[in-house]
C-alpha cells in the first residue's frame, strides 16, 4: 500500500534511530529488576491469594525478602530454598507461611544451579495454561474468521456483574472488543487487588477473578454470536508485568501496555516503567496478547496539528521496545487518534493523512485508532457527527482496532444506548463504504501527501534528537505531551533494584529461551 | 413572560426525549415508553422510534408537547457578572495592582482521570486560540494533572503559596464529583485556609450556581477560557485586598 508516496529511506532511518534509543534503555533494563517483576515470578509459580489483612501473598513475600533477605538475587532463590529445605509442596508451604509468620529467608540458600529444577514443576503449570489459552484463542479465531476493523467499546460500571450485562449487550449489538475500564487510581496501586469486586470509581478493579468472570461471559456470547469477542484490560501502571501474567492466565486478548504512558501520564518513575514494561511485554509476546500503546493521549494534552510528529516518533519507539521484548508485528497495536479541532479548515484531510501514514509505515500492526474526545462538547448531536467523520477515516485507512466514540463523551460513562448508537454508526460506515479505500488514491503532491511527508520529516528530526540526548534526558525535558518527568522522581522508584551477579529469574529465563529457540 | 419550548410554532411546547427500557422491544414496551412520557408531562406523546438493543433492552425516541409553562421573569440565576478582560488587560492589571506574581494551582482532583478541562485553562497553548494561564506574565501556574487527592492538592497549594485554586471535574460516575468537591472545601476550612484563597471549580457539568452552593467562589462551565477564569480571580483578589 503506497498512497502517500512516503520516502522509504526516511522511514528506515526513523526505525534505525528508534532502535538505537531502545537499545540504550535496554542496557539499563537488562541489569535491573523491580518489586513488580519479582511478584510476577511468584504469580507464575502459582502464588496467589491474600493473607488475613488482605495483603496479596506475592506482595507479602517480596516485602518479607526486602526486609529479611536480599531482593537483589531475586525471589526465585528464596522460594526454591524454602521448598528444598522443608521438602514440601509449594501450596503446603504457603499454608505454613501464612500460619507461622516465619520469614521465607529463614532457610539456607541452595546452589544457584538447583533453583530452576525445583521451581520448574510449578511454573510449568502456568506455562501450560498460557499455551492452552493461546490455542483456545486461535481455535476461536479460526472457527469464526472475520475482517477488520474490530469495533472496541468500553464498559465502566464499577461492578463486574453489571459490566457483564453491558458487555453482553454491546457484543450482541455488534461490538468485537470489550474493554473493562479500571477503577481510577488503580494504576498507582503497588499491588493487584484480589477476588471479585462490585465497587469501583469510574471503572472496575482489574483482578484475576474479574478477568475470569468476564472471559467466561464473553466466551458464551462468542459462541452465540459466532464471533470471537476479545477482552481488553490495562497493564500500564505500577503492576505492568503482574497484570500481563494474570491476563495470560485468564485469556485476555489485548492489554494497554505502553513503554512510556505511566511515566508521562501517571507520574510513575521512568526506570521503574522501563524495566516493568519489558517483562510485561515479554509475557504478552509469549501469550499472544496484543499490546495497545497510548500515543493518542499526547493529543489530548498537546495540539494535534503541531504535535502530530510526536505521535509518530513515539510509535517508532514503542515498536522498537516491543521488538526487544520479542513481540511480533501482528501484536503491536500502536495507538493514534482523531483529535484535530474540526473547526480547522481541511482538518479531515489532516486526519486522513495521519491515519494513512500510520497504516503505511506499520503495515502489519493492528493499529489502535482513538475517536475524538478533546474537541467534543456537550452537544451530543455534534459529537455524533464528529464520530461519523472518525468512523469514515477508520474505514478509509484500514485501521485495525476502532475505539468507538460516544456522543456523551465528557458527560458521563456511557449509557447502554450511547454505546448501541455508536456501534450502529460505525457499522453503517463500515458497510456503506466497504470498498471505498480500494477505490481511492491521493493526489500527487496534494494536501494529504504533503501533510504526511511533513509529519514524517519532523518525526525523524525528533528521533535524531532523542537519540542524541538519550531517552531519559528527553523525558526529563518533556519531549512527549509537554510533560517533564525527573529521572529520580515519580512513583515506584524505591521498587527498582540492580540485579546481583548471581540474580535468578526463572520465568524471564524460560520465556527468553523459548524465543531464542525459534 | 410565560414560555414553553419551541418546536415550529410559538408555545407548542414540543420536546424530544430518548431512553432505554430494560424490556424486549414490543407493543407493550412502546406503550410503557408512552406512559413514561405522559408522566413527564408530555401531552399526546408519540413514540417515533423503537429499536431492540438485544438481550432484553429496547431504545425509544419520543416527541410530545410539554404541559408545563415557565414564567421567565421569575427565573433567577447566579451569574458571574464581571465582563472578561483580555490577556493583555489582565497582565496589566496584575502589574499595577500587585507587586508580585499571582500563583494559580490547578488539578483534576479525586478519581477523575481527565485533564482536558484543566489543560485548556492552564497549559501554555490553551484551547481554541485562547492561551492558557502558563502563558500569562504575572501569573505562575502549576497544573498538577489528574487524580490528585484533595489532601495532596492542599499540601501543594500551601507549599506553592497559592492565591487561587482551580479544580477541574470532567467525567464522573454516580455524582462522586460532588462529594469530592465538598470534601475539599471541608478540608480547606479545617486547615483554616478557605478564606485565604480564591477557590474555583470548572467542568462540563459545573455551573456558577452549583459552585456557590458547594462553597466555591466561582464555577465555570463549558465554553469558558483562561481569560474568564483569570478575570474573575484577579478581580476577586483586588476586591479582597481593599
Amino acid at each position: 500500500m503506497n498512497k502517500l508516496n512516503l520516502d522509504k529511506n526516511k522511514i528506515l532511518t526513523c526505525r534505525f534511530y528508534a532502535e538505537q534509543i531502545a537499545l540504550n534503555v535496554q542496557q539499563f533494563i537488562d541489569i535491573h529488576s523491580t518489586v513488580s517483576v519479582e511478584r510476577t515470578v511468584l504469580r507464575f509459580l502459582g502464588i496467589d491469594g491474600i493473607d488475613e489483612f488482605g495483603v496479596p501473598l506475592p506482595n507479602k513475600i517480596v516485602d518479607d525478602i526486602i526486609k529479611n533477605g536480599d531482593i537483589k538475587i531475586g525471589v526465585s532463590y528464596y522460594v526454591a530454598s524454602a521448598l528444598k529445605f522443608l521438602n514440601i509442596d509449594l501450596q503446603d508451604f504457603l499454608k505454613l507461611y501464612i500460619q507461622e509468620e516465619k520469614s521465607i529467608c529463614s532457610y539456607p540458600l541452595i546452589n544457584k544451579q538447583k533453583v530452576d529444577s525445583i521451581l520448574k514443576p510449578y511454573y510449568d503449570k502456568s506455562i501450560d495454561i498460557i499455551i492452552q489459552n493461546k490455542n483456545a484463542r486461535e481455535e476461536f479465531i479460526n472457527k469464526y474468521p472475520r475482517s477488520n476493523p474490530d469495533l472496541y467499546v468500553i464498559v465502566a460500571t464499577g461492578n463486574i456483574d453489571e459490566d457483564v450485562t453491558q458487555a453482553v449487550a454491546a457484543a450482541k449489538a455488534g461490538a468485537d472488543i470489550i474493554a473493562v475500564i479500571r477503577s481510577t487510581g488503580q494504576s498507582l496501586l503497588d499491588f493487584v487487588p484480589y477476588g471479585k469486586t462490585t465497587e469501583g470509581f469510574g471503572g472496575t478493579f482489574a483482578t484475576q477473578e474479574n478477568f475470569r468472570i468476564m472471559r467466561e461471559a464473553l466466551d458464551k456470547v462468542s459462541n452465540e454470536e459466532k464471533r470471537y469477542i476479545k477482552l481488553v484490560n490495562y497493564a500500564s501502571g505500577l503492576c505492568m508485568p503482574e497484570i500481563a501474567c494474570m491476563g495470560a492466565l485468564e485469556r485476555l486478548d489485548v492489554l494497554l501496555n505502553d513503554s512510556m504512558y505511566g511515566i508521562i501520564f501517571r507520574d510513575i518513575n521512568m526506570k521503574r516503567t522501563f524495566v516493568d514494561q519489558y517483562f510485561s511485554r515479554l509475557i504478552n509476546a509469549y501469550s499472544g496478547i496484543i499490546i495497545n500503546t497510548g500515543e493518542d493521549n499526547y493529543l489530548t494534552t498537546s495540539d494535534a496539528v503541531t504535535e502530530a510528529h510526536t505521535v509518530l516518533a513515539s510509535q517508532f519507539i514503542n515498536e522498537a521496545f516491543a521488538k526487544k521484548a520479542h513481540l511480533s508485528e501482528n501484536l503491536m497495536g500502536l495507538g493514534h487518534a482523531f483529535e484535530i479541532n474540526p473547526d480547522i479548515e481541511d482538518s479531515f484531510l489532516y486526519e486522513v493523512a495521519q491515519a494513512q501514514m500510520a497504516r503505511e509505515i506499520f503495515p502489519n500492526a493492528p493499529l489502535k485508532y482513538m475517536p475524538p474526545t478533546k474537541h467534543i462538547n456537550g452537544n451530543i448531536f455534534r459529537a455524533y457527527q464528529q464520530n461519523t467523520m472518525f468512523n469514515i477515516v477508520t474505514t478509509l485507512t484500514n485501521q485495525s482496532i476502532q475505539l468507538l466514540g460516544m456522543m456523551t463523551e465528557a458527560i458521563h460513562t456511557p449509557f447502554m444506548s450511547d454505546r448501541y448508537l455508536a456501534i450502529k454508526n460505525a457499522k453503517m460506515i463500515q458497510n456503506s463504504m466497504k470498498s471505498l479505500a480500494s477505490e481511492i488514491e491521493y493526489k500527487d503532491g496534494g494536501i494529504i501527501q504533503q501533510r504526511a511527508m511533513g509529519v514524517l520529516d519532523e518525526a525523524l528530526n525528533l528521533l535524531m534528537k532523542i537519540d542524541k540526548d538519550g531517552m531519559f534526558n528527553s523525558l526529563e525535558n518533556g519531549v512527549f505531551a509537554e510533560t517533564k518527568r525527573p529521572i529520580n522522581g515519580g512513583k515506584g522508584l524505591n521498587g527498582v533494584f540492580e540485579k546481583a551477579s548471581d540474580y535468578v529469574n526463572v520465568i524471564s529465563k524460560r520465556l527468553e529461551e523459548s524465543f531464542n529457540e525459534d | 413572560m410565560k414560555i414553553k419550548p419551541y418546536g415550529d410554532t410559538l408555545n407548542d411546547g414540543k420536546i424530544q426525549v430518548s431512553f432505554t427500557l430494560p424490556v424486549e422491544k414490543s407493543q407493550k414496551g412502546v406503550a410503557a415508553a408512552k406512559e413514561f412520557a405522559k408522566s413527564m408531562g408530555l401531552l399526546d406523546p408519540s413514540v417515533v422510534h423503537a429499536e431492540s438493543i438485544e438481550n432484553g433492552f429496547s431504545f425509544y425516541v419520543v416527541y410530545g408537547s410539554i404541559i408545563h409553562t415557565i414564567d421567565f421573569d421569575k427565573i433567577h440565576v447566579e451569574e458571574i457578572t464581571t465582563k472578561s478582560l483580555s490577556r493583555k488587560e489582565i497582565e496589566k492589571l496584575i502589574e499595577t495592582e500587585f507587586n508580585r506574581e499571582i500563583v494559580f494551582v490547578g488539578a483534576s482532583t479525586g478519581t477523575d482521570a481527565h485533564t482536558v478541562g484543566i489543560d485548556a485553562i492552564m497549559n501554555m497553548k490553551g484551547y481554541a486560540g485562547h492561551y492558557g494561564l502558563e502563558r500569562y506574565s504575572g501569573i505562575s501556574a502549576y497544573n498538577l494533572g489528574s487524580q490528585v487527592l484533595n489532601e495532596d492538592f492542599i499540601k501543594e497549594a500551601i507549599e506553592k503559596k497559592a492565591d487561587v485554586l482551580l479544580i477541574s471535574q470532567t467525567v464522573t460516575q454516580k455524582d462522586v464529583h460532588l462529594k469530592n468537591l465538598v470534601e475539599l472545601v471541608e478540608l480547606l476550612e479545617a486547615e483554616g485556609l478557605r478564606n485565604q484563597i480564591i477557590l474555583i471549580v470548572g467542568g462540563a457539568r459545573i455551573t456558577h450556581e452549583l459552585a456557590k452552593e458547594l462553597g466555591y467562589d466561582a464555577g465555570f462551565g463549558p465554553g469558558s477560557y483562561a481569560e474568564d477564569v483569570a478575570t474573575f480571580a484577579i478581580s476577586e483578589l483586588i476586591k479582597r485586598k481593599v
